[in-house]
C-alpha cells in the first residue's frame, strides 16, 4: 500500500476561486530544496500567504480560520505550468484530499492520482455553487463519493458526477499505487526491451 | 490499416498493454533526471528495496540548483548542495551516466540531449520536467512528468498513461523579417490561450515551421506545456539529420544510415484525423510580448493591454489581479515602458543561435544604463562555441554579465533572482507570479526583442531598433 485509502469524504471546504492558478503559486520553486519528502505544507501558497518578513497576510484564505477542510475547491485551470509532484505533496501535508476545479492542468492531475489526492473535475455552475455555498455558509460541507463518483453539496442536497477512469479508482480505494501494478509486469517487460 | 498520425505511430510502438478501463503501460526509451525531482524517487526506491531496471537507459544533470558562477567550487548554500550531492550519490550507486558541473555536457537537461545526440526521432522521452516537451522537435514523444512517475521509470522504465487527443497545428507561409520562433510560439499561444491544449498533443507541421532550424523547432516544442498540453512533436526531416549526425550518441555508419531510412517514415499519413486542428498565417506574426502573469497573456508588441471588459466573471477578477501585480493599466500600450533587467537564458531560449542572435544585434552598442543584462548559456558546449566565436567577447562589451550554464534565473531557485518590483524581460518561459524571484515582473519575449531591450532599456520592437 503506498497511500491512504480514499473511498467516502465528508469535510467543510476552502475556496480558492483564482483561474489559472499555476503550480509555482501552489509551492515556488525556492521551496523545492528538500531531498526529502517532508515539510511541504508549510510553504504551501507561500508567497500568497506570507509577506516576505514571514508575517502571514490577513485576507488570504488559509490565514482566515473562518475556513477549514479537507476539501479544496478552487478556479478553472488549477494546477498549470511546471510538474513539480511538491504541489501535491504540499496540499496533502498541509491536510488536503481532494481538490475541485472545473478544469485541471494534466499532469497535475496525474500527480494528484499518483499520491492519493483525489481531483475531482466538476462544471463551472457546479463549481459555482460550491463558492457560493462557502461564501453564505463556512460550514457548508460537502461529500464526495468515490465508488458512485458522486459529489455532494449537504447544505442544499445538490449533487455531480464526477469521472474517472476505473483503474485509478481502484488504486484510490486501495491505496495502491502504479508501482504496484508495474513491478508485477517485469518478466513482460524486459521480453518488449529486448526487442527495442 | 487505419490512418496514423506521427504521435500515433510513436505511441502505439511503446505500448506493452492497456488497461482495461484504465491507461497504456508505456515503455520510455530515454529518461533524464536532474537534481531537484529526483532524490525522493529514489529514496521510495530505496524504501522499497527496488534496484533501477535499466540505468544506460537514463542519464543525469543538475541545472536547476545550480549556482551560475564559481562552478568549480563547493556550492555555498547547504541545500542546493545536498541535493547536488544526492545526485551524484544516486547516480554512483545504480551505474548512471552523470554530466556533472563543470563536465564537457554539463548544462540544461532539455539542451545536453539534443547536443549529445541522445534525443532522437520516434523515441518516448521522459523527465521530471514539464519542458520534457523540447525533444518533441526530433518526432519523438517526450513529456514532463511527476517524481512517482520518475520512480516508476526507474523502477520498471515504464508509466501508467492514458494516450492524449491529438491536435494539429500549421503555420503556413513566412513570417517577417525581426520575427523568430519564440515570437511564433508565443502567437499561439496567444490565440490558444494557456489552457487550450490541455489533454493533447500536439504536432507542429505547416512550411514556416519546415524552414526552422533544429533550435528554433526546440523553442516551439519546449513552450507547448505552457498551452496546457502534454507535449508537442514535429516530423524529422533533413533539417533533423543534419544536426543529429555525427553527435555523440547519434548512430553511426550502417546503422545511421538505417535509422534514417526507419526515421523518415515517422509522418503523419495523408488521411488521418486529428481531434483539433488549427492553421495560422505566418504574415501574421509580428514580434510578441507578455504583459500578464501566464503565457496566454501576450499581444504583438506595438499593442495595448487588452480591456478589462474583455473579460467576465472570475475570469475579470483574475484579469484585473494579474495586471496589478505586473503594474500595467488596461488599455495602454506597454512599449517605451522602462525595464530593469534582461535575462537570456533558460532551455527556450539559451542556445547557440540565440546567443548569436543577441550579439549580432548588439555588437558595437552599450546595454543602457538602468539595465541588468544576464545572459545564461545553456550548457558549456553552447559556452564554448560563444567563446570561440567570439561572441563572449561582444557581450561583455555591451556591458552583459556572462554565467556559467543551468536554469538560473528562468525559476530562480538558485540565487539568480530579480527583485521584487523590478521588470525583467526574458527568454525563457514562465511569467508566474513570483517566477523569476518574489515579486519580480516578467515579460516573455524572444532574443532578438530582449537585444532590443537591452540597448534603448525600454519595451521596445526590434525591427525599430536595428
Ligand atoms: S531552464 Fe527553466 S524551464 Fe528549462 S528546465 Fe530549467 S527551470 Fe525548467
Amino acid at each position: 500500500m503506498a497511500y491512504d485509502k480514499f473511498t467516502q469524504l465528508r469535510s467543510t471546504m476552502v475556496p480558492l476561486p483564482a483561474e489559472n492558478v499555476d503550480t509555482d503559486q501552489i509551492i515556488p520553486a525556492r521551496f523545492l530544496k528538500a531531498t526529502e519528502r517532508k515539510g511541504f505544507g508549510d510553504n504551501l501558497f507561500r508567497d500568497w500567504r506570507y509577506h516576505a518578513d514571514g508575517s502571514p497576510k490577513e485576507d488570504f484564505v488559509l490565514n482566515d480560520a473562518t475556513y477549514s477542510g479537507k476539501v479544496l475547491v478552487a478556479g478553472k485551470n488549477f494546477g498549470s505550468g511546471s510538474s513539480r509532484e511538491h504541489a501535491v505533496w504540499a496540499l496533502y501535508d498541509y491536510g488536503f484530499r481532494c481538490v475541485v476545479s472545473s478544469f485541471f492542468a494534466d499532469i497535475f492531475k496525474n500527480n494528484c492520482l499518483n499520491i492519493g489526492v483525489l481531483p475531482v473535475t466538476v462544471s463551472v455552475e457546479f463549481a459555482d455553487k460550491l463558492f457560493a455555498a462557502v461564501a453564505a455558509d463556512p460550514q457548508a460541507e460537502v461529500e464526495i463519493d468515490l465508488e458512485a463518483q458522486i459529489i455532494r453539496l449537504l447544505t442544499d442536497g445538490s449533487e455531480e458526477a464526477f469521472e474517472i477512469n476505473s483503474y485509478k479508482k481502484e488504486n484510490m480505494k486501495n491505496g495502491f499505487d502504479d508501482i504496484d501494478y508495474l513491478l508485477h509486469m517485469q518478466e513482460e517487460i524486459r521480453a518488449f526491451e529486448q526487442q527495442r | 490499416m487505419a490512418a496514423k498520425t506521427l504521435f500515433d505511430k510513436i505511441w502505439d510502438a511503446h505500448v506493452i498493454r492497456s488497461v482495461p478501463g484504465g491507461p497504456d503501460v508505456f515503455f520510455i526509451d530515454k529518461h533524464f533526471i536532474h537534481e531537484v525531482t529526483s532524490p525522493v524517487a529514489f529514496l521510495n526506491l530505496e524504501k522499497r528495496g527496488i534496484p533501477v531496471m535499466y540505468p544506460e537507459r537514463t542519464i543525469a544533470t543538475p541545472d536547476h540548483n545550480v549556482p551560475t558562477v564559481d562552478q568549480d567550487k563547493t556550492i555555498k548554500d547547504a541545500l542546493s548542495r545536498m541535493q547536488v550531492e544526492k545526485l551524484r550519490e544516486n547516480c554512483r550507486k545504480y551505474g548512471i551516466e552523470l554530466h556533472d558541473l563543470g563536465s564537457d555536457h554539463h548544462g540544461i537537461v532539455h539542451v545536453i540531449g539534443p547536443e549529445l545526440g541522445v534525443t532522437q526521432p520516434g523515441m518516448t522521452i521522459v523527465c521530471g520536467d514539464s519542458h520534457t516537451s523540447t525533444h518533441g522537435a526530433f518526432g519523438a514523444i517526450a513529456f514532463g512528468i511527476g517524481t512517482s512517475e520518475v520512480e516508476m521509470v526507474l523502477a520498471t522504465q515504464c508509466i501508467m498513461q492514458a494516450k492524449a487527443k491529438k491536435m494539429r497545428i500549421r503555420v503556413e507561409g513566412e513570417v517577417g523579417p525581426g520575427v523568430s520562433a519564440k515570437d511564433i510560439i508565443l502567437y499561439i499561444i496567444a490565440q490558444i490561450s494557456a489552457s487550450g491544449g490541455t489533454g493533447y498533443f500536439i504536432e507542429y507541421a505547416g512550411s514556416a515551421i519546415e524552414s526552422l532550424s533544429m533550435e528554433a523547432r526546440m523553442t516551439i516544442c519546449n513552450m507547448s506545456i505552457e498551452m496546457g498540453a502534454r507535449g508537442g512533436l514535429i516530423a524529422p526531416d533533413a533539417t533533423t539529420f543534419a544536426y543529429l549526425e555525427g553527435r555523440p550518441y547519434a548512430p553511426k555508419g550502417e546503422a545511421w544510415e538505417q535509422a534514417k531510412a526507419e526515421w523518415l517514415a515517422l509522418r503523419t499519413d495523408a488521411d488521418a484525423v486529428f481531434d483539433k486542428e488549427y492553421v495560422f498565417d505566418a504574415a501574421d506574426i509580428e514580434p510578441m510580448i507578455t504583459y500578464g502573469t501566464n503565457p496566454g497573456m501576450g499581444i504583438k508588441i506595438g499593442a495595448a493591454v487588452p480591456e478589462v471588459s474583455r473579460f467576465s466573471g472570475s475570469e475579470q477578477a483574475s484579469y484585473v489581479k494579474s495586471l496589478q501585480y505586473m503594474g500595467f493599466e488596461a488599455g495602454q500600450p506597454i512599449k517605451g515602458r522602462e525595464v530593469d533587467y534582461v535575462f537570456v537564458g533558460s532551455c527556450t531560449n539559451g542556445r547557440i543561435e540565440d546567443i548569436r542572435a543577441v550579439a549580432h544585434f548588439v555588437k558595437g552598442k552599450r546595454k543602457a544604463p538602468n539595465i541588468t543584462a544576464w545572459i545564461v548559456p545553456g550548457s558549456r558546449e553552447v559556452e564554448k562555441q560563444a567563446q570561440q566565436e567570439g561572441l563572449v567577447a561582444i557581450l561583455e562589451e555591451a556591458g552583459f554579465e556572462l554565467r556559467q550554464p543551468g536554469c538560473s534565473a528562468c525559476l530562480a531557485m538558485n540565487d539568480d533572482k530579480i527583485p521584487a518590483g523590478k521588470y525583467a524581460v526574458s527568454t525563457s518561459n514562465r511569467n508566474f507570479e513570483g517566477r523569476q524571484g518574489p515579486g519580480a515582473r516578467t515579460l516573455l519575449a524572444s532574443p532578438l526583442t530582449v537585444a532590443a531591450v537591452a540597448v534603448t532599456g525600454k519595451i521596445a520592437d526590434p525591427r525599430e531598433v536595428f
